[in-house]
């Protein structure tokens, strides 16, 4: 349909599902790609009977990076759009005793989602069209104790995005990096966030989509979070390393 | 926290969980912490969603599952809206067989209430075009429930109140339309007698209803506005709307920021609105279209509009009187209604056709719903109204209902032992709770 299809990596996620659905009411066909895409079949169903749109789930594992170029071969057509929510947050003090889990963290949050954008970059630009979708976090803004490990991943990942845009800026080619700060989902239930600062799936996918269309480069889904990380990483580090935010 | 029924009366604290996964939902029940109640949209207006211990919102199973573009048959989860359904279908020429006057509401509470519309005489309820449901029972195991597959605990979940089980999927037949626009014919009647003749011989009409001036008296008792309703097909619309029959216009919705004072709704000012409201019907062209949202859903324009009654809540008196006694009946309550001076702006007279049902509302006769801003004289007015119900075999709606008391509802019923018995020796008793059956001992 118009525009395209949108592959959304990390699809069952509750933010990639929230992109999904965004993008399907505006015409686009979705493929969810996702490690378990049985358990999406109803998602798939349900985008594709409210808008009128092909939904399809596909097995994918953004661990398995030797399989991401035959993973991209199985595509029937390259995608218009490319949405990666994949990610994990784990467990901080688990993730201080355990190097593996935490290498785990760090691969799900860096390592895979790089990986397969670079090499879905290689193919937009061989193309010549193509817009790449980031979803990284205000995380990797500046390391902190709470979640250090989640936060350098992902400042990995947002240095990535930013050099591939660089590299694609002049191949019609773009990259856009999205920092969600909070969101309502399963990735943080339990977690107690303050209500001004946490956006719900919806609102980060009304974002994406917003964004996508102005082409814009990096994302700050509720603008005050622009605000609050500027103030974070404006803080002198002798004073930061005694904070507990 | 603080959760109440559209009528904002009564206002509880209550546990609420918001389960994503059946195994989630099936762990709630497994806990064993006593009786759940499933809550959608919280349109039933009092206490039918309620439970303090434990209620559990369904709108996170809102999942279209299936749809034969040939039967019009669609497969959704319970959580799903009505305005979903509209919303995805309506574009491709299908319309929902029978809705209520909301379109804020979940499948699985319209099935639990088993909810009728302005056709009711033609069509029956909702349950008539429930092909079949998939239920969580007592014991977290799911039954599929349909006229052939258990068909008991099929028939005594339509209208049962969510109270034999958790409802998790239905299917759903829709009804196909040419466009998204109403015919729309206004009969103007001076009285009871004259509005109760007219729905008589409007018995083809698919959609009827009354608005009634229920402060009017004496020679006026009842004098009403009938509103009788076709879907326009497409060759009737025309040419400039012909060509895009689904796109209606699109309404601006406003919003009560917060509940008016109490007293602004008094006899004076919704006597001078009915007044007013009359003469405008009078004056209108006796025909016109009307796009399926003004039509069905006038009051989704202003949401919250229960703000209107003020800070303690509206309450709704819905009974209906069957037929041979509805001319008495209902000039009775009407009588009683403006003697107390109590008026109410939303009153509403609908003939519903006949109905056999475990627990479901309708029986063939006439339904007269009205709304009171909650204090006492209106309080008391409304046992005045139940009464009058007992004295002329009527029955009363549990999906409005937040005060009805427990020997009212066994007097107006024969049903209730039968479901009482059935939700005993099923165990549904144990597992299923509201604080309206608590109330009604069901």
């Amino acid at each position: 349909m118009s525009g395209g299809s949108v592959l959304v990596l990390g699809g069952s996620s509750d933010i990639g599902l929230a992109i999904a659905r965004a993008f399907a009411a505006e015409g686009h066909d979705i493929l969810l790609a996702a490690r378990r895409p049985a358990e999406l079949a109803a998602d798939c169903a349900d985008i594709g009977l409210r808008h009128g749109v092909k939904a399809r789930a596909l097995r994918f594992d953004a661990l398995e990076i030797e399989a991401v170029e035959s993973f991209l071969d199985g595509l029937e057509e390259l995608p218009a759009i490319v949405v990666c929510c994949v990610g994990v947050l784990g467990d901080q003090p688990l993730l201080e005793q355990d190097p593996l889990a935490a290498a785990g963290v760090i691969r799900a949050n860096f390592e895979g989602p790089a990986l397969v954008l670079g090499a879905l970059a290689n193919r937009f630009e061989a193309r010549g069209s193509g817009v790449l979708v980031g979803v990284s976090s205000v995380a990797g803004d500046r390391g902190r104790a709470r979640n250090y490990v989640y936060g350098a991943a992902k400042a990995g990942f947002t240095a990535f995005l930013s050099g591939l845009r660089n590299r694609l800026a002049s191949r019609n080619v773009h990259v856009m990096t999205v920092k969600p700060g909070f969101v309502a989902t399963r990735m943080i239930a339990g977690l107690k966030t303050p209500p001004a600062l946490t956006a719900l799936p919806q609102e980060v996918a009304m974002a994406v989509l917003k964004a996508v269309r102005r082409r814009r480069d990096v994302v700050y889904v509720r603008r005050v979070w622009w605000l609050v990380m500027r103030v974070i990483c404006a803080i002198p580090e002798r004073f930061f390393k005694r904070l507990n935010i | 926290m603080k959760l109440s029924g559209w009528g904002q009366f009564p206002v509880v604290s209550c546990t609420l969980e918001r389960p994503r996964v059946q195994a989630d939902l099936q762990a709630l029940l497994a806990r064993g912490h006593g009786p759940v109640i499933a809550r959608g949209m919280g349109r039933s207006y009092g206490d039918s969603a309620l439970n303090p211990a434990m209620t559990i919102d369904m709108t996170g199973f809102c999942r279209m599952l299936a749809f034969d573009p040939v039967t019009g048959l669609l497969e959704a989860e319970a959580g799903l809206l009505l305005a979903d359904i509209i919303a995805a279908f309506l574009p491709r020429g299908w319309f929902p067989p029978v809705t209520p006057g909301t379109r804020f509401v979940t499948l699985g509470g319209m099935i639990a209430a088993d909810v009728h519309g302005k056709n009711h005489h033609r069509h029956g309820s909702l349950g008539n075009f429930v092909e079949w449901l998939d239920l969580l029972g007592p014991k977290g195991e799911i039954l599929r429930c349909s006229r052939q597959e258990n068909p008991e605990l099929f028939a005594r979940t339509l209208g049962g109140m969510g109270l034999t089980g958790i409802i998790l999927r239905a299917a759903l037949r829709l009804l196909p339309v040419e466009t998204g626009w109403i015919r729309q014919r206004t009969l103007v009647q001076p009285d009871l007698e004259g509005v109760m003749a007219a729905f008589e011989s409007s018995q083809d009409a698919t959609y009827s209803v009354a608005w009634i001036d229920c402060l009017a008296r004496g020679n006026a008792l009842g004098r009403s506005l009938l509103f009788l309703g076709e879907h326009a097909r497409r060759r009737e619309l025309p040419d400039r709307l012909a060509a895009q029959p689904f796109s209606v216009p699109s309404r601006r919705g406003w919003s009560l920021p917060f509940a008016l004072p109490a007293g602004l709704l008094n006899r004076y000012s919704v006597r001078a609105f009915n007044a007013l409201y009359y003469q405008a019907g009078r004056r209108a062209l006796t025909e016109r279209l009307v796009d399926w949202e003004r039509y069905f859903y006038p009051l989704d324009a202003l949401a919250h509009w229960h703000r209107l009654y003020g800070r303690r809540g509206l309450v709704q008196f819905q009974c209906v009187i069957p037929l041979a006694s509805a001319r008495t009946g209902i000039a009775r309550l009407l009588e009683t209604i403006a003697d107390a001076g109590r008026g109410s702006f939303l009153a509403v007279l609908k003939r519903l056709g006949a109905q056999e049902s475990f627990f479901s509302f309708p029986m063939e006769g006439y339904t007269l719903a009205l709304d009171f801003p909650v204090n006492d004289t209106t309080l008391a007015l409304m046992q005045r109204l139940d009464a009058v119900t007992l004295e002329h075999g009527g029955r009363f709606y549990l999906a409005k209902d937040a005060r009805l008391a427990r020997e009212t509802l066994e007097a107006s019923d024969a049903r209730v032992g039968s479901f009482r018995d059935f939700r005993r020796i099923s165990g549904a008793g144990q597992s299923f709770a509201s604080l309206q059956s608590g109330r009604l001992s069901l």
